[in-house]
């Protein structure tokens, strides 16, 4: 049963009946709203941020192009120099970058692939399954928002030490396998584009619900699983706090690494950016490629509050 | 629980072929199906209980318990009991007054002009753009960058010697900064680092819900004389308040957890006590400090528990200006 997309019925009276709860209409209408004609001088002001959004990044290959003297001359460089495989070369053997490089692939790969499937589970149950307490435990999931990571810290260092986890991979990992905000996400998603008459259609043929899970959810949810994949895995990437706790130098994720190389006792700079470098450009890659969808994906989450 | 479903019986398994399934079998079925039906929801969410459960809430709760303990990083299974000693030790130390006036005050001095700016970007991409998904994807580019990188790239360019800033101050004839050592510059560097890393994100928010706004809304002010100033303060804002509550209290927790972007500043010895005198250093800095520098978790715990409270606090401020708002609008 493949599903390419999901209808949305105008008679809702049926549903309704059948349901008890009317549905919320969709707020987020895009398109609607102001739509006045920019004029220069928002064209100037964007330019200018722009500007400033990028221009860090492209510091950090400059820097790691030259020679760390070159950077911290008195008229520093503005072009990229060619010293940029030397420093990558050299931290690579400073830094255990291979290592790290494969460890975040691990790390952000399994936090990822968990978050989708469990939060896409929980967010489907959310939105379109009734039971006892629903609502309750739906504002706890959100409340959990709140709590910084900070105020758990010492206790889970000795929880993943006492279970064999310490400075292994493990401990990270499994602190993040469903997260909060995804559960928010796929259930706003999964209560506008997911029909009750689909599952009940399927519930009709017989479909058990982990078939009405496979077969109908899943399909449908796939978008939003795009968006909120692409959102998990650059988070998960960009980690810093727990991993620097929690893992050491000889097993570090590329952030942690990173963090590493420059509290050494006299790290050269140059090498810092190539490090640096190495650890965003998978990101803006992704970035460059699937841009107009995480962006779409941070507004349409924001927004069905 | 029956009462609740009243209809769910309508749609229960298929009647294939009832003259050879036995009665027995058919109730069997029957009960398993309703079995499915109560159990399932809560299989379902029970993967994110179970882990917020065990590495969320248990350890917040046993954090409590630590604070009360001498535990040391070099022995991480012997607890000795000493009360209060450990918050004690951390109320009368001056350090850690200073990083919560550093953490407040670095909070206040990010939060305010991001989510200004952000507003007033988010006004800006809500006009009719030319390649608006251009403008939008570039302003989020520095979400793509970790903390980490971020950190290190603007510890270039604050550096006193040889940092780009100073640079162009020199070039423009202003004088030269020490922006580290500074009081004030320290807290203005990291601020911008996180102003930085956070804009482009809360831009897109207010544009997501300034684009909610129903245009009507805009029309009638205008047939009724408002400029676009006016629009903006008396229909914008308004339509926007509980999405600007919203990235507030995110940004207020964001901020204060900061911790890479102190640490990472100057690295070294110096990050971990963010700065020769603790001019930037934050709470987690603190905590990883007295934690994992100098290896006493005892009171990093009891840190955390300050954290919760100042948390608390936080929110109750936040509930208070809410209901003062709510009940000056009425």
């Amino acid at each position: 049963m493949t599903i390419t997309s999901p209808t949305r019925t105008r008679d809702s009276s049926v549903r309704q009946a059948a349901h008890g709860a009317p549905r919320r209409p969709s707020r987020f209408k895009p398109g609607a709203g102001q739509q006045m004609k920019a004029g220069p001088f928002a064209y100037i002001a964007l330019l200018v941020v722009g500007i400033a959004s990028v221009l860090p990044l492209y510091w950090t290959l400059v820097a790691a192009s030259h020679t760390q003297d070159e950077v911290l001359d008195s008229t520093p460089p503005f072009l990229p120099g060619g010293r940029l495989m030397h420093n990558l070369d050299a931290a690579w053997d400073q830094a255990h970058l291979g290592k790290a490089i494969v460890n975040s692939i691990v790390v952000s790969g399994c936090i990822t692939a968990a978050t989708l499937f469990f939060c896409t589970l929980a967010g489907y149950a959310f939105a379109k399954m009734r039971f006892r307490g629903r609502g309750g435990l739906m504002t706890a999931v959100i409340a959990t928002l709140t709590i910084p990571p900070q105020l758990s810290v010492v206790p889970l260092f000795m929880m993943m030490s006492d279970i064999g986890w310490g400075g292994k991979l493990e401990s990270v990992i499994f602190p993040t396998l469903v997260s909060a905000f995804g559960v928010f996400f796929m259930r706003q998603y999964l209560s506008e584009a997911l029909p009750y008459e689909l599952i009940e259609a399927a519930k009709i043929d017989g479909a058990n619900n982990i078939r009405v899970v496979l077969s109908i959810v899943l399909p449908v949810a796939r978008p939003a699983m795009m968006v909120l994949g692409m959102l998990t895995f650059v988070q998960a990437w960009n980690d810093f706090f727990w991993p620097y706790l929690a893992l050491n130098q000889q097993n570090p994720t590329l952030q942690v690494a990173l963090g590493q190389l420059s509290a050494s006792y006299t790290p050269d700079q140059s090498i810092v950016m190539a490090g640096a470098l190495i650890s965003t450009l998978p990101l803006l890659v992704v970035f460059v490629i699937f841009g107009k969808r995480i962006v779409g994906g941070i507004m349409s989450g924001a927004v069905k509050g | 629980m029956a009462t609740s479903t009243p209809t769910r019986d309508t749609y229960g398994p298929p009647d294939r072929g009832s003259q050879q399934i036995s009665a027995a079998r058919q109730k069997w079925r029957s009960r398993l199906w309703r079995f499915d039906d109560k159990a399932s929801p809560y299989a379902y969410i029970a993967p994110f209980f179970l882990v917020f459960g065990a590495f969320g809430l248990y350890p917040l709760i046993y954090t409590g318990w630590i604070a009360l303990h001498r535990v040391e990083m070099t022995g991480l299974d012997q607890m000795q009991w000493v009360g209060w000693d450990n918050f004690s030790r951390i109320l009368q130390d001056s350090e850690f007054w200073t990083a919560v006036s550093n953490t407040f005050l670095i909070g206040v001095m990010s939060t305010v002009p991001q989510l200004l700016v952000a507003l007033g970007l988010a006004h800006l991409l809500n006009y009719k753009l030319r390649a608006s998904t251009f403008w939008r994807t570039i302003i989020l580019t520095p979400y793509a960058t970790s903390v980490a990188s971020a950190a290190l790239v603007f510890a270039l360019v604050f550096r006193a010697d040889g940092g780009l800033l100073n640079w162009v101050l020199h070039f423009i004839g202003l004088g030269h900064t020490n922006w580290t050592n500074g009081h004030w510059t320290s807290k203005i560097a990291i601020s911008i680092i996180v102003i930085w890393r956070w804009t482009g994100y809360n831009t897109l928010i207010y544009l997501a819900a300034m684009q909610a706004v129903p245009t009507d809304l805009y029309e009638a002010a205008s047939i009724d004389g408002a400029s676009r100033w006016q629009q903006f303060r008396k229909v914008t804002i308004p339509s926007l308040r509980p999405t600007i509550l919203f990235t507030i209290v995110i940004s207020t927790i964001g901020s204060m957890q900061l911790f890479g972007e102190p640490l990472l500043l100057e690295g070294g010895t110096l990050g971990a006590t963010g700065g020769n005198e603790n001019q930037y250093e934050t709470l987690s800095v603190y905590l990883y400090n007295y934690g994992w520098n100098l290896g006493h978790l005892g009171p990093a715990a009891a840190v955390a528990w300050a954290m919760l409270a100042l948390l608390l606090i936080i929110a109750a401020i936040n509930w208070l200006i809410g209901r003062f708002v709510r009940k000056s609008a009425a």
